[in-house]
């Protein structure tokens, strides 16, 4: 029986815009609309969407490194949600953040040993012998030197700074690791060894990844489970063989075909999509998707879908998922 | 006699370390009409190639070799005989819409500069052309929206507007510079469509230069790859994706998650990093990362071979390569 490592339940963060006027009513950018699900242990959920669908802000709140609105987040079955500073330090080891970019999140000023020890601050006091076994235990398993513990930032590569960044997320054995786009900023062949060093911890260590990205091909390549969220809401989750093989909302059969592939030639037919993410700022009626749609009717106007059952581990929320899997 | 023609273009950045040779024996022509892919990693040379065409090299730059458009040698003109091809008779798309934009002038304002420069409209007319070329690049209300400043469009809208800045003159060569790479799938989908629509409209060349192999495949008719400031394998898009030749490329194909894969297989990769410009091996620039090395890949450049009419691969060990496509050259 496995346990679930981290569960969400009906997240809610509207951040508030500058008032126009005094007495003006103020008004919201609505990033997390009611997120809710699961992931067990060892496993890696993958979360894509657009620019704007608050996949980072989902990430910053798992974390709880922002105040969240409303909703639970619990990490092993301990909530997060509202407790302060000082009572999730202890927490914190337990659940470790790799960013995106590897030349912003390392500190230019300390060296590899000081950044990746850092997080070992949050645990029982350690000798400093131990503390160096630590790191340099774990800058091996990610496939730096000993040796590089002296070394500063700025004479690794992106890859190896990537390698650097998830040694520190990787110090304190969490039980979960959120990764906000870790490979977008890498180059392909880099990308590759990156993505690999990934899985291979997962099943070296058993590690837990909530893993965030644009790219469809990376999530399929390392994702057990995928939500695919759009304006602040998951609109279809699932197994990422079942999602991708028969999408259920149309919003994920286009995220699938506007991916460029290399194999397919220069002409491929497919449904476009127009316009932008719109609306982040209106509380409105109906599915979130409707001005974009491209079979939107006048259901989805006044209906907002519900999370619907498609099969036992596959969720879609639209009022045509049938039709849209039978085409 | 083509449209554009560069021959043996060198080009090297003089750093505190010693010079980079950033581009190395470059060779392209291009006609009117097509469309030509440049595809690599970063530091491969593949935007310095850009800024070289469009003589916008930064001043530590020294070239060599010849950038012959229409027969007239663009290396060797003045910077004022430049500024009246630039924007006129080649345009280019930069990466970031962000920041390509000036902030503190309306886009109006931007799209009708090169109008009122080169094509000497008066006020009035360049006005109206610029509604005509903001409708045409899809932006919605073109009339509001000319007086919008940049910081007022989604990112989508400013690479709309990149565009048509770039179409403002119909340039003979169309370049763009990782169009795409800051915005969503969706919007990618969308911009790209834009752009081969226009470049078939129009009858201009385009030079489109990515990193992604998906986009580069479904959108130009010739490729050339770039790795370390040298092309490795050029030819057409079929015959490139088609046979993948150069250990390279190979391996860049492989590394590349794809969808579908499915997640019982690994990924390939290539060991190593992509090399440090100052300190080029004098042959291959491949070598320390090669599968198929040998002892004279180093020191040697590499023989370009003719696999077909237009393919052509820069490997001395080019009989390995042709065999290993089969059986994945990284296990």
């Amino acid at each position: 029986m496995s346990k679930t490592v981290l569960e969400v339940t009906d997240l809610v963060r509207h951040y508030p815009l500058p008032k126009e006027r005094l007495f003006s009513k103020p008004r919201f950018v609505y990033a997390l609309n009611g997120v809710s699900f699961k992931i067990e242990e060892g496993k890696s959920f993958g979360i894509v969407g657009e620019s704007g669908c608050g996949k980072s802000t989902l990430a910053r709140n798992v974390m709880a490194l922002e105040p969240t609105d409303s909703g639970s987040v619990k990490i092993l079955g301990e909530e997060v949600v509202g407790k302060s500073f000082g009572e999730l330090r202890p927490l914190r080891q337990n659940f470790q953040m790799v960013f995106q970019d590897p030349f912003g999140s390392l500190d230019p000023h300390h060296s590899v040993g000081r950044i990746v020890a850092e997080p070992l601050a949050a645990l029982a006091p350690l000798s400093s012998d131990e503390k160096k076994e630590r790191v340099a235990d774990v800058l091996k398993s990610v496939g730096l030197k000993e040796t590089d513990i002296g070394k500063y930032p700025h004479e690794f590569s992106g890859g190896q700074r990537q390698r650097i960044a998830i040694a520190r997320a990787l110090i304190t054995r969490p039980a979960l690791i959120v990764a906000d786009e870790p490979v977008s900023a890498l180059d392909v062949s880099v990308q590759a060894q990156v993505l690999n060093l990934l899985r291979d911890l997962q099943d070296q260590y058993g590690v837990t990844y909530m893993f965030i990205s644009h790219d469809l091909a990376v999530v399929e390549y390392l994702c057990d489970e995928v939500a695919v969220m759009y304006l602040g809401a998951i609109v279809e989750k699932g197994r990422t063989e079942d999602l991708f093989a028969s999408p259920a909302h149309p919003y994920t059969r286009i995220l699938l075909d506007a991916v460029p592939k290399p194999a397919a030639g220069m002409k491929r037919d497919r449904i476009r999509l127009s316009g932008n993410v719109t609306g982040q700022t209106e509380k409105r009626k109906g599915c979130s998707f409707q001005d974009r749609c491209p079979m939107a009717k006048e259901k989805c106007r006044n209906e907002t879908p519900e999370l619907k059952k498609m099969s036992p581990d596959h969720f879609a929320a639209c009022h045509f998922s049938k039709d849209l899997m039978s085409l | 006699m083509s449209l554009l023609d560069v021959k043996n273009l060198n080009v090297d950045l003089l750093t505190a370390m010693g010079p980079a040779r950033a581009v190395r024996n470059l060779e392209i022509s291009l006609e009117r009409g097509e469309t030509l892919g440049i595809v690599g990693e970063s530091g491969c040379g593949k935007s310095i190639t850009a800024l070289a065409l469009m003589g916008l090299l930064p001043d530590n730059a020294t070239t060599e070799g010849q950038i012959l458009l229409s027969n007239e040698d663009l290396l060797k003109k003045p910077e004022k005989e430049l500024c009246t091809i630039r924007g006129n008779r080649m345009a280019m798309i930069f990466q970031e819409p962000m920041t390509s934009l000036n902030p503190v002038h309306t886009i109006g304002r931007q799209v009708m500069e090169p109008l009122r420069l080169h094509r000497k409209l008066s006020k009035s007319a360049a006005y109206e052309e610029a509604l005509q070329l903001l409708d045409r690049v899809g932006i919605p209300n073109p009339k509001e929206r000319i007086n919008n400043y940049p910081h007022q469009l989604s990112g989508g809208q400013r690479q709309r507007v990149m565009i048509a800045l770039a179409l403002s003159c119909s340039p003979d060569i169309l370049i763009a510079d990782e169009p795409t790479t800051a915005l969503d799938v969706t919007i990618q989908d969308q911009i790209l469509e834009l752009i081969q629509t226009l470049v078939s409209e129009e009858g201009m060349a385009l030079i489109l230069i990515s990193h992604d192999l998906g986009v580069i495949a479904e959108n130009t008719q010739k490729v050339i790859v770039m790795y370390g400031g040298t092309v490795v394998e050029s030819g057409s898009t079929e015959q490139i994706f088609g046979e993948l030749t150069h250990p390279y490329t190979q391996g860049l194909f492989a590394a590349m998650p794809k969808l579908g894969m499915g997640r019982r297989e690994r990924l390939t990769t290539i060991p190593g990093t992509v090399p440090d410009l100052i300190n080029l091996p004098p042959g291959c620039t491949f070598t320390d990362r090669c599968p198929l090395m040998t002892s004279q890949c180093g020191g040697t450049i590499p023989p370009v071979s003719n696999l077909g009419t237009h393919h052509k691969v820069s490997c001395h060990n080019i009989e390995q390569a042709i065999k290993a496509r089969t059986g994945g050259l990284y296990q």
